[in-house]
């Protein structure tokens, strides 16, 4: 997966839609459950200090991420 | 601190009235606004319990309307049924009746958030499977049109099959008396009809739920999708070995490979997006304070600096501020005890009266002002979302130092209180690092420290401005710094050398910023000055009258202080009576082992009697100087300044005081905390561990001040 842009390649105030969802890891399953699945529109808001954790909105939600998981979500601009 | 202070109300008080005709569970996503909902729809009729076996608190309370008699219950908020933390688990075990049959609520007040629709939608979807009457409260409209969400309420309830969805405003209370008109009805109603949202999955659990009779289909499903979580895990043992086994078989063969979960989650969103585009629109947003704010903070470096600026204003605050009220308190309990001495004879009663109660409970009292402030700030940066945001911002500064960015809403209200900090580590999902958090909290400089803090700070450092600020204030701050070292430090060698298991990963919602809702700020500060004021006229109005009669019995046999000449010899009268009394004597007994810190006797009997309570080292200290001392009208920080030893050595030296700030910075002089460690972690180990190592590192610390220095 890491050949495709996932969310922690994204640009500040870039937006972009999940497009697949590599599921194994049981706390990607619960953000999910948040609402980050396929077809959900965000935007990366920004980073915390030394570029991690990441900040994503969407469907009125803020939500941090660190950049383990956020490598898990393969998204396209 | 994030538990609003209530009414408590007894349970049989809530139970004499009409027999309850149902139990309705208020449930919704965190931060819905399901707790202003609840406080509206019951006002002080409520009470908090525990729910059984945890200490996981739920909030019931009880709505007459029509005749009829509801209960609530306001249940910990939820994501969905797939719970991730205890307090979701509690949250789901009680919907799905797991908690007893007495827990399960008979309907549902669904909460859902206007702002965030699609996620409200889909808590929604999984608890119209619980087949219960379910209504709706949407809630948040107002923020939603803020941000140019308008919902249509009439169109939601259409789409929902003619669930009732009622609009409602938390603040201003718009709306509620709908909703509560709908109350009665709803208990008495149908479940709510709905289709599966996933056939495959249903029709699986309800033939795995027909082997097993005690186990509803909603459970199977619940165990299906959350099959290796703690829920499914104990719903699985409710089936038995061997259903459990045909269950995860058939589930392979019929349901595919991809875990569960994640199956759900995608057709779940799939539903409550689609739902959720037909019946909102948007416009644009209006140009919000707050977002505005949020955009600047969501920076390190300019959100640092405005952390930084607010903790200084803090410090400076609860100097600055709350003298003129703490001159005022002075001057009443000054007044009182010359009133008591001027209107009763010389004796015990007076001694008792204005050595032992006012002295002691007024040295402490005193320092209400300045704890309200410290309490005012930290509730308004939890309220206003700061606190969340800052735990976003230090998540990788805490993972170095083997804890995580949830640990620092915990740590930061363990400024005000580390009990509440303590039971605020449940939302760190790995043990490893709530332990380390738990091991951590108490080194943060609680509210009851502020008491010996500003004593001593007010005695020993002179008011002094360095560039804008006081020196008072900078070395208060210094001793915060302190305690946050201290507790880097036990963060750090904890998690090396006794912690093992998983780091977590680290995601978390982020509320919005917000105005603080003022009235939840003024009753939970009300709440936090009637527990203060609660505990100074039980616990350490106790200790000072038992310290007041140790200090006073037996009586020496010497010349009344009245027939002495001068005040120098009644003076010492006083002291020699206070030397040969039970407490000097105790006091003489244990001076050995202070001694090394440039304790004397005084010092030391007051520091031990304050291992239960910090604050009730400056009762004790209060007491002990007014028993000792005829000249009543000066102020404690005054007769410490005078204290000698016999040989007229001053007590309270510049490296004696700072020995004793860090022996309070660091030691852990809390029977609350050591009591709520131990019911966290289920054990004595911790609290024991920590109340050893925490009381070591002060003496320690307190030891190298004193002969450094001196």
């Amino acid at each position: 997966m890491s050949d495709f842009m996932h969310l922690g390649n994204l640009k500040k105030g870039q937006t972009a839609t999940i497009s697949a969802i590599d599921t194994s890891d049981r706390a990607v399953q619960h953000l999910m459950v948040l609402g980050l699945v396929e077809g959900t529109q965000l935007e990366f808001a920004g980073a915390a200090f030394g570029g991690d954790p990441l900040e994503f909105r969407f469907n009125g939600i803020a939500l941090s991420l660190r950049r383990e998981q956020a490598r898990k979500f393969q998204v396209t601009p | 601190m994030t538990e609003a202070p209530i009414l408590r109300v007894k349970p049989e008080q809530i139970s004499i009235t009409p027999r309850i005709s149902g139990r309705i569970a208020v449930v919704g996503t965190p931060n819905s606004g399901k707790s202003s909902l609840f406080n509206r729809l019951t006002g002080l009729r409520q009470r908090t319990a525990n729910f059984p076996g945890v200490t996981v608190e739920k909030k019931i309370g009880r709505l007459a309307v029509a005749g009829q008699a509801l209960q609530l219950s306001d249940l910990p908020g939820i994501y969905s049924l797939s719970p991730t933390s205890l307090d979701e688990r509690i949250a789901v075990e009680a919907l799905l009746g797991l908690m007893g049959r007495s827990e399960k609520p008979t309907a549902l007040l669904a909460v859902v958030d206007a702002s965030r629709l699609q996620q409200g939608l889909y808590l929604l979807r999984q608890l119209l499977e619980l087949e219960l009457p379910v209504m709706v409260a949407l809630t948040m409209t107002d923020v939603a049109a803020r941000k140019g969400i308008s919902v249509d309420a009439e169109a939601l309830s259409r789409e929902l099959n003619g669930i009732s969805v009622f609009p409602v405003v938390g603040t201003t209370g718009a709306g509620m008396d709908a909703l509560i008109k709908a109350l009665p009805a709803l208990t008495q109603a149908k479940p709510a009809p709905v289709e599966s949202a996933w056939a495959e999955l249903s029709q699986l659990a309800a033939e795995i739920a027909d082997k097993v009779p005690s186990v509803t289909r909603v459970e199977v499903e619940r165990a299906l999708v959350d099959r290796h979580g703690p829920l499914g895990v104990e719903i699985c043992d409710l089936l038995g070995s061997e259903v459990t086994a045909d269950m995860d078989r058939q589930a392979t063969q019929r349901l595919g490979g991809e875990p569960l979960l994640a199956q759900e989650a995608r057709r779940g969103h799939q539903w409550a997006r689609t739902l959720s585009d037909r019946v909102q629109s948007s416009s644009p947003p209006l140009k919000r304070l707050g977002a505005r704010l949020e955009q600047w903070f969501s920076q390190p470096f300019p959100a640092t600096l405005g952390f930084l600026v607010v903790m200084l204003v803090v410090f400076q605050a609860v100097f600055a501020w709350a003298t003129p009220v703490m001159d005022l308190i002075d001057a009443g309990t000054g007044a009182v005890g010359g009133w008591i001495e001027g209107l009763l004879p010389e004796g015990m009663l007076t001694s008792f009266l204005v050595d032992g109660v006012i002295a002691g409970v007024g040295s402490v009292v005193i320092f209400l002002p300045q704890i309200l402030i410290l309490f005012l700030f930290i509730i308004v940066l939890e309220d206003s979302g700061f606190l969340a945001r800052s735990a976003f911002l230090m998540d990788r500064l805490m993972r170095g130092l083997g804890l995580s960015g949830q640990s620092v809403i915990p740590l930061i209200s363990s400024f005000a209180c580390a009990v509440p900090a303590v039971m605020a580590t449940r939302v760190i999902p790995t043990r490893r690092e709530r332990l380390a958090t738990i091991m951590a909290a108490p080194f943060m400089t609680c509210s009851a420290r502020l008491p010996v803090y500003a004593l001593l700070i007010g005695a020993f450092v002179p008011v002094q401005q360095v560039g804008w600020f006081n020196l008072q204030g900078l070395i208060l701050f210094g001793l915060y710094l302190l305690g946050i070292g201290g507790g880097v430090v036990t963060a750090l060698i904890v998690n090396r050398l006794l912690l093992t298991g998983a780091r977590s990963q680290f995601s978390m919602s982020l509320p919005d910023f917000r105005r603080p809702n003022w009235r939840t700020v003024l009753v939970q500060l009300l709440g936090r000055a009637k527990v203060f004021l609660r505990r100074a006229g039980t616990v350490i109005f106790a200790v000072a009258v038992v310290i007041w009669a140790l200090a006073y019995f037996p009586r020496a046999d010497i010349a009344s202080p009245l027939a002495a000449a001068s005040e120098e010899q009644s003076n010492l009268a006083a002291a020699a009576q206070l030397e040969q009394s039970l407490l000097g004597r105790a006091g003489k007994l244990v001076e050995p082992v202070f001694e090394p810190l440039g304790w004397d006797w005084r010092v030391s009997a007051a520091v031990i009697a304050g291992f239960p309570a910090r604050e009730v080292v400056v009762a004790v200290l209060g007491t002990i100087y007014a028993v000792g001392d005829e000249a009543s009208e000066e102020r404690l920080s005054e007769r410490l300044k005078s204290a000698t030893w016999p040989d007229g050595r001053p007590v309270f030296t510049l490296p004696m005081v700072i020995g004793l700030l860090i022996f309070y910075a660091w030691c852990l002089q809390c029977a609350a905390t050591v009591a709520v460690i131990k019911r966290e972690t289920n054990s004595w180990r911790w609290p024991a561990f920590s109340w050893l190592y925490m009381t070591a590192v002060g003496y320690l610390g307190a030891l190298a001040a004193f002969q450094l220095g001196s």
